[in-house]
């Protein structure tokens, strides 16, 4: 399925964090947001999941999810690694990753295995409190979790934020495997180059606006980043 | 002051019927993040079930039955017509909420059966003793551990073994990702609510044996005390909560039979004071010894 963003509009009592954002996310595809803090990347993810009140257009194929619960979202196909990880520390690993059944459309249907084979260190530390993971291990758990779910849509906020160069790499790699699954993958991200690298386009924000879109191509164009986040 | 067995065993009685109470407080404390100070009056209409079964002359199960039935619904329509439309407000507005539900729910009960109450009196076979070991306990002490060990042994089964649970335990460490993996925030809240009602309706049942006369204040004192014993244990986490349910009414069980007569006024004075200091001393609770889990 795909998913199509039209005109979207998110406001914070006086503050106006995304302006008209419109994208299209195919399945198969990556899409990476980019742009400096503020610019209205993770609203647009909040959005798109119900978390924060919006006006514009969110559709799955022809459905339209803009004013429904977060949790009707997640059922109807949209899973988010948020930003932070957002793990339940004090659970075991396997049971946040159960957690994600909730979200699947296939009633009864509790097969783990096609997570456990794409993130095998969760597999390994089912048993562990999740809080005791490390935080690329915490990282892997979210979208473990996220992708029990069987999602046709994955968001994720800052999947690398404060992990080291190596696990960053484990994350991208995990990023191309899920893409091969057919996945349509919106990626919110602060290392630029890495993510217009990963992604078919990246999209740059600025002020709750899309200033710019970059393709891969684009990714050792220094001097466009660079502009592109300055304009 | 002398303990006696006789004293235990009633500290024994209390501390499993207010362990209960706790549990139940906790439960939708752990969902809503609200303190229901309505709780104590759906065991008091649970009480007046009991009551009205035993006027009627029906059996002490259909008395039970009609407990349940009224205090399950009555938690029911709690939740439909004050929680989930106050949901989202700030959380002194469902403080202010439940405190109108609890004054509401008292004046119908004195509307309908006035200040002098009514007796329960199907279950008084409960309130004989036993002579085990040359001490006499009575048959609700014995009932009332057995009763308070089983429930909380099937609620950590749900917890910890079924769907549902997992749903619940997550809902009350952070219910807004909890929501965005997919959890239903009404299913979840509703049946922590039941099942909370659940559980008032099992005190309401032994409460009336204890206190066979059923009036529209009956259970209100026990709610502030399992209140302070919750908070006492840690409120934030279940198993201290029960904890601390329990340990305040095992000591006001106790002291309440040790205390000479003259000096049983001050039962609720000593009972606070010990509150106040044990809340300086572990303001997190005293039972609650959770620490940052050490990662591998």
């Amino acid at each position: 399925m795909r998913l199509v963003v039209d005109n979207l509009d998110v406001r914070y009592g006086g503050v106006h964090a995304v302006r008209g954002l419109s994208l299209t996310v195919e399945p198969g595809e990556i899409v990476g947001l980019i742009g400096p803090n503020g610019a209205g990347k993770s609203s647009t993810l909040h959005a798109i999941m119900g978390l924060a009140g919006a006006s514009g257009s969110v559709q799955l194929d022809d459905r339209e999810l803009l004013g429904l619960r977060p949790e009707d979202v997640a059922r109807s196909g949209i899973a988010l690694v948020p930003e932070g990880r957002r793990i339940f520390a004090e659970l075991s690993v396997e049971e946040n990753v159960r957690l994600g059944l909730a979200g699947r459309r296939t009633r009864g249907s509790t097969d783990l295995a096609a997570v456990y084979d794409l993130f095998p260190i969760v597999h390994e530390f089912r048993a562990r409190q999740a809080g005791a993971l490390s935080g690329g291990q915490q990282q892997q758990l979210a979208i473990a979790r996220a992708l029990v779910a069987e999602p046709d849509v994955l968001l994720l906020d800052e999947p690398s934020l404060g992990l080291a160069p190596s696990v960053v790499d484990v994350v991208f790699e995990a990023l191309a495997a899920i893409k091969q699954r057919g996945l349509a993958v919106l990626l919110v991200e602060q290392r630029a180059q890495r993510t217009v690298a990963a992604s078919d386009r990246s999209h740059v924000l600025a002020n709750g606006a899309v200033q710019l879109t970059l393709g891969p191509q684009d990714a050792g164009d220094t001097e466009k980043l660079v502009a592109a986040y300055l304009s | 002051m002398t303990v006696t067995w006789q004293n235990l065993a009633d500290g024994l009685l209390l501390g499993s019927v207010y362990a209960l109470m706790a549990v139940g407080i906790g439960l939708v404390f752990g969902v809503l993040r609200l303190v229901n100070f309505a709780y104590g009056q759906l065991v008091m209409a649970g009480a007046f079930a009991l009551a009205l079964a035993s006027q009627w002359g029906w059996p002490a199960w259909a008395g039970i039955v009609l407990c349940f039935a009224v205090v399950l619904a009555l938690s029911a329509a709690m939740e439909w017509v004050v929680f989930r439309p106050l949901r989202g407000h700030s959380p002194a507005v469902m403080l202010v909420a439940t405190f109108a539900v609890a004054f509401l729910l008292q004046s119908i009960a004195l509307l309908w059966f006035g200040s002098l109450g009514k007796i329960a009196t199907s279950l008084t076979f409960l309130g004989r003793f036993w002579t085990i070991g040359g001490v006499d306990i009575r048959k609700i002490a014995i009932v009332a551990v057995i009763v308070a060990a089983v429930c909380l042994l099937l609620l950590s089964v749900l917890l910890e073994r079924t769907e549902i649970g997992l749903h619940m335990r997550a809902a009350s460490m952070d219910f807004s990702t909890a929501r965005m993996l997919g959890v239903r925030a009404n299913r979840v809240i509703s049946f922590a609510v039941l099942i909370s009602g659940a559980l008032a309706a099992v005190v309401a049942v032994m409460l009336t044996v204890q206190t066979p006369l059923v009036t529209p204040d009956f259970a209100l004192r026990d709610t502030i005390v399992v209140l302070a014993g919750v908070v006492v244990g840690g409120l934030n986490r279940p198993i201290p909560a029960t904890l601390g349910g329990f340990a305040i009414g095992f000591a006001t069980g106790v002291l309440g039979g040790a205390l000479p007569t003259d000096q049983s006024q001050y039962l609720p004075t000593f009972v606070f004071v010990a509150v106040i200091l044990v809340l300086l001393v572990r303001p997190r609770g005293l039972f609650d010894f959770s620490r940052t889990v050490e990662r591998v």
